[in-house]
């Protein structure tokens, strides 16, 4: 499972985020509760709470087992495998980890407030339910047991129902129906493009492509449907498990393309299910059909005939009966044949629920080293994926034109200059994609950064973004903030930069403050910069930023990206001024320009009262923002 | 009965054979709804009566833990009534409270189930082993309630 490129995705040249914890974290768990279901030991429950303890202390996603549980929980109920060992398995981690939950300060009550954990609740009380029936029904006799029955469900439907009622009224009081927001967008997958504009604009939120899944988990993707046929022909509790696990999955993959991620594991041992039962039919067919050993083959076959050894091919039969054609002049064979096959056939009869397959020879040999060598296409995708996808660092791009390769180091360049030529103390106001990387290469403050944790501060970014220069300038001046660094790709056709972010600075920035109207932004439903854009796109700050001194470069001010020249090419800045921009005008820093010292309606007035001197500093007036 | 007599006056005999049946089925109702209390509360005593003595069979450590559970049931429906009444204000005191009654009520159950001679899937193991894990559990229970308490 380390090979598969979803999981190696989470870390790059390794450092991680809290999800490669997280997922081991996830499948610890998981393992440890079906060891439990299958051991009944209290000592795996406990050490199953531990690990859900430690699963919640390091992703959100932990809602996720404590949802899963109980459906498998459920699940085993109402198939009628119920038993002691699901009690002990289930009834301990609800109590512990609530509790253990509740300790973690992000969860802290939520743990029992919030209706992602009252499946695990209702369960709970289900299995207790569950528990004292079969109690009870294991002392009374069988009559008194439907007595009991009568008796109890005319009383419980009453008490269930007012309780119920209760229930449905607290929950249905309030606007969510007791879900957050996160899980919400999870099963209502237009929930977060509606309400929650951050949310929706991660790009790994959105979902999945049909070729991202072949190119997180390849081969696997196919090996998945056999491990569910495999899980299916001895179903146990931890096979349905592992179903139910793989379905739940899959469709939450299919929300969200950053959840792949939880997929991937479990497609990992689907697939090894189906492979291992692959290799035994495989193995066994070889180790039974080997050249030059059928006596041995024949008291191996009579020997295993208890195991009811059935050969389904005719080919196997065809072989079967060359021995039965070689043995028959010797009568002594041919009693001890007869008495094999009379051996077999009742012994067929009498235990069809152990088939085991025999191949012929050369198929399962063929099949065998096909599977080894599918094998090494996988390790071989995966190393690739890794390699290419997932571990380019973004922060050098590099591209390939008949001339060799080009490297565009414009990312370092700007922080670099940043740390070299700015105070300690400056801060710098970016999108919020770039703040980890202005934090950690050019040690600055910026003011919001990847972890996106603060929404009314990302939206004031935004807005001072899509504002026109005086109105930000106040924004960024309330906040602080020296310098202005946007990411602008005109020059280079770097699709990713802030201009096609624009829109999410809008959206955010106008969920917060209504001021900013989306549709103002909008010529004919499209964010357009050309001369068809609208006046308000045309004079906001993340335009001028971007085109500031843009015709220079080719007298046309095409951008490469957006393929059209801009609308407005000629214009000045009146309250920043640029200071950096980098070699392939892909990182342009800006400063915010000090308040004039001198009023102009002022000096005016003085001119007019004292004839003779200009400039003249008003110190006691009031202060007043110059800018107005 | 002024009916009545308003229909004996008009409809005579059959109206009166029609209000006698009334009567009587409706005290053959009675009867039958008397039958039936009498039946079911009938029933309920021998459940009762059988469960006692189908209880009075276990043996004597198992009665030991049930009892235990009991009294954990028990402390955790006192705090339930005293929220109600006062007031849930430290709340994680409450939860904690409340979660460790029924966390001891669940482990004591799980070791019953394991301790008990009865249950074919535990033969094996033995019963010092099942109670080691309940002191285990109880011990990692009672440190996160200390903790969580406050």
């Amino acid at each position: 499972m380390q090979r598969v490129p979803s999981y190696i995705s989470r870390s790059v040249a390794g450092s991680y985020d809290n999800e490669a914890v997280a997922i081991f974290a996830l499948i610890f768990t998981f393992y440890l509760y079906i060891k439990t279901l299958n051991t009944g030991s209290l000592f795996y429950a406990t050490l199953n709470a531990i690990a859900y303890f430690y699963m919640v202390c390091s992703w959100g996603g932990y809602t996720f087992i404590i949802n899963l549980i109980p459906m498998h929980v459920l699940l085993c109920i109402v198939t009628g495998r119920y038993s002691s060992r699901l009690y002990i398995a289930y009834a301990p981690l609800v109590v512990l980890g609530t509790l253990l939950a509740s300790l973690v300060p992000v969860v802290g009550f939520n743990a029992v407030m919030t209706s992602e954990h009252f499946a695990s609740f209702l369960v709970f009380i289900i299995i207790h339910v569950v528990a004292l029936v079969y109690y009870i029904k294991g002392i009374l006799s069988p009559k008194m047991f439907k007595v009991a029955v009568t008796f109890v469900v005319s009383i419980g439907v009453v008490v269930c129902g007012a309780v119920l009622a209760v229930l449905i009224a607290l929950v249905a009081s309030s606007p969510t129906k007791g879900w957050s927001g996160r899980s919400l967008s999870l099963l209502d997958p237009t929930y977060a493009s509606k309400y929650i504009p951050i949310i929706a604009s991660v790009s790994e939120h959105q979902p999945p492509t049909w070729p991202s899944y072949f190119m997180d988990i390849n081969v696997l993707a196919f090996l998945v449907p056999a491990g569910i046929i495999a899980c299916f022909s001895p179903l146990s509790d931890a096979s349905s498990f592992v179903i139910l696990y793989i379905v739940t999955s899959v469709y939450f993959s299919g929300v969200m393309v950053r959840l792949m991620l939880v997929l991937a594991p479990a497609a990992c041992i689907m697939s090894g299910i189906a492979l291992s039962a692959a290799f035994d039919v495989f193995t066994r067919s070889i180790k039974f059909q080997l050249p030059g050993a059928t006596e041995n083959s024949e008291r191996d076959a009579g020997e295993t005939s208890s195991n009811s050894v059935v050969a389904q091919n005719d080919v196997a039969k065809t072989e079967k009966n060359e021995d039965a054609v070689k043995e028959r002049p010797s009568k002594k064979n041919r009693k001890k044949e007869k008495e094999k096959e009379n051996v077999e056939k009742p012994s067929v009869k009498s235990q069809i629920k152990k088939k085991l397959l025999i191949l012929p020879l050369e198929a399962s040999i063929i099949a065998i080293f096909l599977l080894v060598l599918l094998g090494a296409f996988y390790v071989v995708h995966c190393v690739w994926a890794a390699a290419e996808a997932y571990s380019a660092p973004s922060i050098v791009l590099t591209s390939h034109s008949h001339d060799g390769l080009h490297v565009f180091d414009d990312f370092r360049e700007a922080y670099a200059w940043l740390s070299h030529n700015t105070e300690v103390d400056d801060k710098v106001a970016s999108w919020w994609d770039y703040g980890y990387q202005t934090t950690a290469m050019a040690n600055r403050t910026v003011i919001v950064d990847n972890n996106t944790w603060n929404n009314t501060h990302i939206a004031t970014v935004g807005t001072a973004m899509s504002s026109p220069e005086k109105a930000a300038w106040e924004i960024f001046n309330s906040l602080d903030v020296k310098y202005v660094l946007v990411v602008f790709g005109g020059l280079v056709g770097y699709p990713s930069d802030d201009i096609n972010k624009f829109l999410w600075m809008v959206r955010i920035g106008g969920g917060v403050f209504p001021h900013i109207k989306e549709p103002d932004y909008l010529r004919d439903g499209q964010y357009r910069i050309d001369s068809q854009a609208t006046p308000t796109m045309l004079n906001c700050l993340m335009y001028k930023l971007s085109y500031y001194r843009f015709v220079e470069t080719d007298g046309k001010a095409f951008d490469r990206v957006r393929r059209t020249e801009i609308g407005k090419k000629y214009f000045k800045l009146t309250h920043f001024e640029e200071v950096f921009t980098t070699h392939h005008w892909m990182v342009r820093i800006y400063k915010l320009k000090p308040p004039k010292n001198r009023i102009r309606g002022r000096a005016k007035k003085s001119k007019s009262k004292a004839s003779s001197t200009t400039g003249t500093k008003r110190i006691g007036t009031k202060k007043k923002n110059p800018w107005h | 009965m002024r009916s009545a007599s308003e229909h004996d006056k008009v409809e005579g005999f059959p109206v009166h054979f029609a209000l006698n049946l009334v009567l009587v089925s409706s005290e053959s109702r009675s009867k039958v709804l008397l039958a039936m209390a009498r039946s079911t509360s009938k029933d309920a005593q021998a459940l009762l009566h059988s469960f006692r003595s189908a209880y009075a069979a276990t043996p004597t450590n198992l009665k030991i833990i049930d009892l235990y559970v009991g009294f954990a049931v028990f402390t955790a429906l006192i705090q339930i009534a005293y929220i109600a009444i006062v007031g849930s204000f430290p709340f994680n005191a409450f939860l904690s409270g409340l979660l460790s009654c029924i966390g001891t009520a669940v482990l004591a159950v799980c070791l019953r189930i394991q301790v008990n001679r009865e249950n074919k899937e535990f033969k094996d193991l033995p019963p010092e082993r099942a109670f080691a894990d309940f002191v285990l559990c109880n011990l990692v229970l009672h440190l996160v309630i200390m903790n969580f308490l406050g």
